[in-house]
């Protein structure tokens, strides 16, 4: 295949969910069954697409990028600038190539278990119109070589998060959702732009490649080395609100008021995983203390994360805080400079995730229509507390949720297994290279907590008693539409997909083809080199496989003494440590805290402002106007009793003398000789006086 | 190019009024006709101008002369460049648009009204072409007569208030205008060989000239009355008032076409006549631009009334083409230029899905809706697109300007701070807050009230006043080179003077050549 033969192929992957969506968008309503198998089929052709251009670039050009640009807007030549354009352009490596697969993959399997889950729904075919502009979206982001379009994908992966958490918007929880995802993502988006704006300032230009060529011939942001470290954290931010990393973490859980498939989808395997694929793609440009960072953000989350896991009983939120909790290991991973094992467990995990919450899926669907026919809406359908004994009634959901639980705790011969110990030795790598012990010990500590609250999860759901036998019966296997996603995730979730070898000690096909890039920071901000870093980490490798075992064995164990076997009591503990768990169940409060600073204070501030803006930027308006009206009043009044009131006087006047010298004019002679005559004496006196 | 198009496309809505007027009164359907009609002639003119358009140029186009005041030098002098003839073909776009809407929710004294609408679209016309200052103010004062009627006769309860605030409001900034015009005239005829002229061309090379400590005072005047009707923050009160009270038609005009006046004022006028006056306060409005991206976007968030919603929203939005325009950078320019159109469109696309909605209801309460995507739709779907536009969503139109205007002021060699972008770009968050909770509790939810749930859902007319809207929302969003190329070189050549001009060309202004003007540098 030639390389413009690859390109278009990748081209026709990104625009065949979009084909899909304008047709749903339109006339999907009309169409027969509503379209789902337009929109699926479309999907699957895409997977195939997307395994044809893995393969052609894996097989062909295995260390080339392909490029293809086109210019959106061109401002020609910028004084003191030069050329200036914005171009919009996809790019092919090994990293992209993976991950056409592995949305195009989950994407189809998402489509094909909705054609179950969402059977009836009222806004069947718009759902499944929103999937394909999401996962035309998703693709944006992954084909893009430029910041530009990256941040385009970005913001559409959003809407489209957006739209779908809020597909049951009657409920106002779900609309609640979708309005604080969009809005917490967005707080991230704001770091993520500034950064892109820096680089763009910096290097005038989007392209990745281009900004790296610049970082790499020491020209850095505002000629700083702090800038860069600056920059490389701000578009991180981007990073934090789509991944769902602490403090942006809370919008994720809400997001649960989604459908599940959608869950499994956006909010599991693809888009929140987008913010750790940004993360790996601009690592050649983040220093040291920017990786450090990161890695720290990462165990953060990772670590409130799990805790919270623990004390969850609506079986989408464990699951909710357990993605975020394995986001934040991917994080923490590419912080520490094991770039590999974070995208590898990206892979791996985007495979159990999206089993794990189709798995939920399939027992919700089944709780509900169990609840349903027994005419009982009290009871929640999601809460673990009300199942227990579903593993007779559901035996593929329950072996290939058993799959995925062995996967994500890190069991061997699990793809889990594989990604989650090269993470935990990559970290102890870190810890020993730069004395940051914190972060692998975070990583292990999550790795036994991971174990114990996704066997709680297992337990509490599908063993034991169930706790209405009458509702039980009513509790069926979901159908093969349903079934057959979980199984095909649930063989994704096994070692040989990955590598022949289960140990983990030689690398994959996903790590050969993935490796380390070159960082282009000056050499007094990198961090360790990849040589170097390798080296550690063959020291390291097998202390961490066993140590991460052993926690991990630890953690199952906890969980069967606990809930399966009842040696230790739940109620028990939770009692004796009561504040603790209370603050976990209340998932340490940063609801309550963002509601009481941050959504109060917007909404108190905007009160105010409206307040001054009517009283006193209008009030001073019509305060001018009103001392305008009272000047006219006053003038008007001045005018008509002053100015008029003078020309009236004089014209009165007049009148009144007018008045009174008309008596004078008689016309008879003798009154005038008369007055004549008194004249002539009255000045005859004046005169001699005088 | 035909030699008169402009003044053809200048004259067809006047044409259409006097036509209008000369109908008999009770011809309702007649008159609409007639109406639409001339606007859509004016329309395909203006179409027709925009293909014929050569945007490689920089300089003004189609212009036409007639000395009209021999003894003052003032002519019916037009022309137009890229910029201007963006707005032009907005303002004829939007006239039939806003006509259509108001099909049916006008009645009485519909032929006035018809008449009003045309001279009005007229009015704005002439100021988007004129190329004399003069005869600019004419068509800026005369603009604001069929927009007071239209207010205070087809307005809502409190239209009395609104028309004669909106009238004063932007009268009292223009006064000032028209003696700074008069000053720059007696200026150029006191330069030695000098005559009386208001002609723009001319005073384009005279005016940057102009010592400081005039220069300031004209600027000013200028500035003011131009900010007045953007409106710039604290300015913009007589702005929701005049919204909330006009009737729909009215209310798109106003936000789509009426609002970028100022805009265009102040790179038309502003810019390129006092360039020193302008590094002297750009800091400062470039400042008021951001007060007013934050300011309109939180007083926006508590307001009750949807068209009050929409209004403050517009102070928040036109403080991004304020921040552009005073970015003095290629990008922040373009951006604002292409944000005047975005406004136009989204915001007039939400004034009529608003009018949309009081037609059937008769209130613009947030509160009284409730769960509405069920009875409507369709209408709930045009309503998102809009929304989304205005939240600035990559592939709809909102976010080309937005990000050009944020890229331009980020790199601004005259701002010199990141931080006026930086501080702009929170407004982009605070406005997905606003327009997605205002939704959620209008489409959202359960429908409750017995009012809403048997709402019918937009007709055909309806939604023939929608798609043409939604359709260049998209099509800028996707493609805004078509729309950015006819302006491009104009925008260039607006910097370039002013570059030139930073650069020390003009001793008059008492700098030493070489001597760069530093942004806030007092003199």
């Amino acid at each position: 295949m030639a390389q413009d033969t690859l390109l278009t192929v990748a081209l026709a992957v990104l625009l065949l969910p979009l084909a899909a969506f304008t047709v749903m968008i339109f006339a999907g309503k009309r169409l027969p069954r509503q379209g789902d198998w337009l929109s699926t089929s479309a999907i699957a052709a895409a997977l195939i697409l997307a395994g044809t251009v893995l393969y052609g670039k894996l097989t062909l050009y295995h260390a080339d990028t392909l490029a293809l640009n086109f210019t959106w807007i061109d401002f020609h030549d910028v004084p003191g600038l030069g050329p200036l354009r914005i171009v919009l352009g996809i790019a092919l490596d090994n990293l992209t190539a993976i991950m056409l697969v592995v949305v195009t993959l989950i994407s189809t399997l998402v489509h094909l278990f909705s054609i179950g889950y969402m059977g009836g729904d009222i806004r069947y075919s718009r759902y499944f119109a929103y999937l394909g502009l999401f996962s035309f979206s998703m693709l944006v982001i992954v084909l893009a070589n430029n910041l530009f379009l990256l941040y385009v994908g970005w913001e559409l992966v959003g809407i489209c998060s957006y739209l779908l958490i809020g597909h049951w918007y009657e409920k106002k929880s779900a609309s609640n959702a979708a309005i604080k995802a969009f809005v917490v993502n967005r707080v991230g988006d704001f770091g993520f732009f500034v950064g892109i704006a820096i680089l763009f300032m910096t290097f005038h230009t989007f392209s990745l490649s281009e900004i790296f060529d610049g970082i790499r011939g020491g020209h850095l942001p505002f000629g700083s080395d702090w800038w860069l470290t600056v920059s490389g954290v701000l578009l991180f931010c981007g990073a934090v609100g789509k991944s769902a990393q602490f403090p942006l973490h809370v919008w994720l859980p809400d997001a649960m008021e989604g459908p599940t498939p959608v869950s499994a989808l956006i909010h599991a395997a693809t888009m929140v995983a987008a913010g750790v694929y940004l993360v790996a793609r601009l690592f050649p440009i983040m220093t040291a203390d920017a990786l450090l960072v990161i890695a720290y953000i990462g165990a953060i989350t990772a670590f409130i994360a799990a805790t919270i896991a623990i004390a969850q009983n609506d079986i989408k939120k464990v699951l909710a805080y357990s993605t975020i909790s394995q986001l934040g290991y991917m994080i923490m991973a590419l912080g520490a400079g094991a770039y590999t094992a974070g995208f590898f467990h990206l892979v791996t995990h985007a495979m159990f995730k999206a089993g794990l919450f189709l798995g939920s899926g399939s027992v919700i669907h089944a709780m509900h229509n169990a609840l349903h026919h027994a005419d009982d809406h009290e009871t929640d359908p999601q809460d673990i507390r009300n199942m227990g004994g579903l593993r007779a009634k559901m035996p593929v959901t329950f072996w290939t949720f058993v799959v995925f639980t062995l996967a994500i705790s890190g069991v061997p011969l699990t793809s889990g297994f594989l990604s989650k110990d090269e993470i935990l030795a990559g970290t102890l790598a870190f810890g020993s290279l730069t004395g940051h012990v914190i972060i692998p010990l975070t990583g292990f500590l999550v790795a036994g907590l991971t174990a114990f609250y996704m066997f709680r999860l297992v337990i509490l759901t599908f063993l034991g008693e169930h706790k209405d036998a009458n509702r039980i019966t009513h509790v069926h296997e979901s159908g093969l539409v349903m079934t057959l996603p979980l199984l095909v995730l649930a063989a994704l979730s096994v070692f040989i997909f990955y590598s022949v070898d289960p140990s983990g000690f030689t690398p994959g096909w996903i790590a050969r083809a993935v490796e380390r890039p070159e960082s282009t920071v000056p050499l007094r901000l990198a961090a360790p080199s990849a040589g170097v870093f390798e080296e550690v980490l063959g020291h390291v490798h097998l202390t961490a496989m066993l140590l991460s075992l052993s926690v991990a064995g630890l953690g199952m164990l906890a969980a069967f003494a606990t809930y399966y076997w009842k040696k230790i009591s739940a109620d028990a503990v939770a009692r004796a440590l009561a504040p603790v768990h209370a603050f976990l169940l209340n998932k340490w409060y940063f609801d309550e805290l963002y509601q009481a600073v941050v959504v109060n204070g917007v909404l108190g501030l905007a009160a105010l402002l409206r307040w001054v803006d009517t009283w006193i930027v209008d009030g001073a308006v019509n305060g001018a106007g009103r001392v305008t009206r009272g000047v006219a009043f006053v003038s008007g009044k001045f005018d008509t009793y002053v100015v008029d009131g003078l020309v009236n006087f004089s014209a009165y006047l007049s009148g009144f003398f007018g008045l009174v010298l008309r008596k004078f004019q008689t016309g008879r002679v003798q009154t005038y000789v008369l007055f004549a005559v008194l004249g002539v004496m009255v000045f005859y006196f004046i005169f001699r006086l005088v | 190019m035909e030699p008169h198009i402009l003044s053809l496309i200048l004259f067809t809505p006047l044409a259409g009024a006097l036509v209008v007027a000369l109908l008999r009164r009770d011809a309702s359907r007649l008159i609409k006709t007639v109406g639409l009609l001339f606007s859509l002639a004016a329309l395909g003119l203006s179409v027709w101008l925009f293909l014929q358009f050569d945007g490689t140029r920089g300089d003004m186009q189609c212009v036409e002369i007639i000395p009209w005041i021999p003894a003052l030098n003032i002519s019916y002098h037009i022309g137009i460049d890229g910029i201007s003839l963006l707005l032009i073909v907005l303002t004829t776009f939007l006239t039939p648009i806003a006509l259509l809407a108001s099909w049916e929710s006008v009645s009485v004294r519909l032929r006035g009204y018809v008449a009003l609408m045309l001279l009005l679209e007229a009015g704005t016309l002439g100021v988007f072409m004129a190329l004399d200052l003069f005869l600019f103010y004419v068509f800026w004062e005369f603009m604001l007569i069929p927009m007071y009627f239209i207010i205070g006769i087809w307005g809502g309860q409190e239209r009395i208030y609104a028309a004669i605030k909106f009238f004063l409001y932007t009268m009292a900034g223009s006064l000032l205008m028209l003696v700074a015009i008069i000053w720059l005239g007696s200026y150029a005829a006191s330069l030695p060989g000098g005559t009386f002229t208001t002609d723009l061309l001319r005073l384009y090379a005279i005016a940057p000239g102009i010592p400081m400590g005039i220069q300031i005072w004209m600027f000013l005047a200028f500035t003011l009355s131009f900010a007045i009707k953007v409106p710039i923050f604290p300015l913009h009160t007589w702005l929701p008032d005049a919204h909330v009270q006009a009737p729909t038609a009215g209310s798109v005009i106003l936000a789509g076409v009426l609002l970028k006046m100022g805009t265009y004022g102040l790179i038309r006028f502003c810019l390129p006549l006092f360039p020193f006056a302008t590094f002297r306060f750009l800091p400062y409005l470039a400042g008021l631009g951001i007060v007013g991206i934050i300011y309109g976007a939180l007083v926006s968030m508590v307001q009750p009334d949807i068209k009050k919603l929409v209004a403050y929203s517009s102070v928040s939005h036109l403080g991004f083409v304020v921040l552009g325009i005073f970015a003095l950078t290629e990008e922040g320019m373009q951006g604002s230029v292409i944000q005047m159109i975005n406004h136009g469109l989204s915001t007039g696309g939400l004034f009529l899905l608003v009018g949309m909605i009081y037609d059937r209801r008769h209130t613009r309460l947030i509160k009284d809706f409730g769960g509405l995507a069920k009875p409507m739709p369709v209408y709930a779907a045009f309503f998102m697109i809009v929304v989304l536009s205005s939240i600035g969503l990559p592939g709809l139109n909102g976010f080309v300007g937005e990000f050009l205007i944020l890229l331009g002021s980020f790199r601004s060699p005259f701002l010199d701070s990141p931080w006026y972008a930086i501080a702009a770009s929170s407004g982009v968050i605070l406005a997905a807050i606003y327009l997605l909770w205002s939704y959620q509790r209008i489409f959202f939810g359960k429908n409750e009230h017995p009012d809403n749930q048997t709402l019918a859902d937009l007709n055909l007319r309806e939604i023939a006043v929608l798609v043409p809207v939604v359709f260049f929302i998209v099509w800028i969003g996707v493609y805004p080179g078509t729309f950015l190329g006819k302006s491009a070189a104009s925008t260039k050549q607006l910097i370039h003077r002013i570059e030139e001009t930073r650069r020390g060309s003009y001793a008059g202004a008492g700098l030493a050549p070489g001597h760069e003007v530093r942004p806030g540098e007092r003199r």
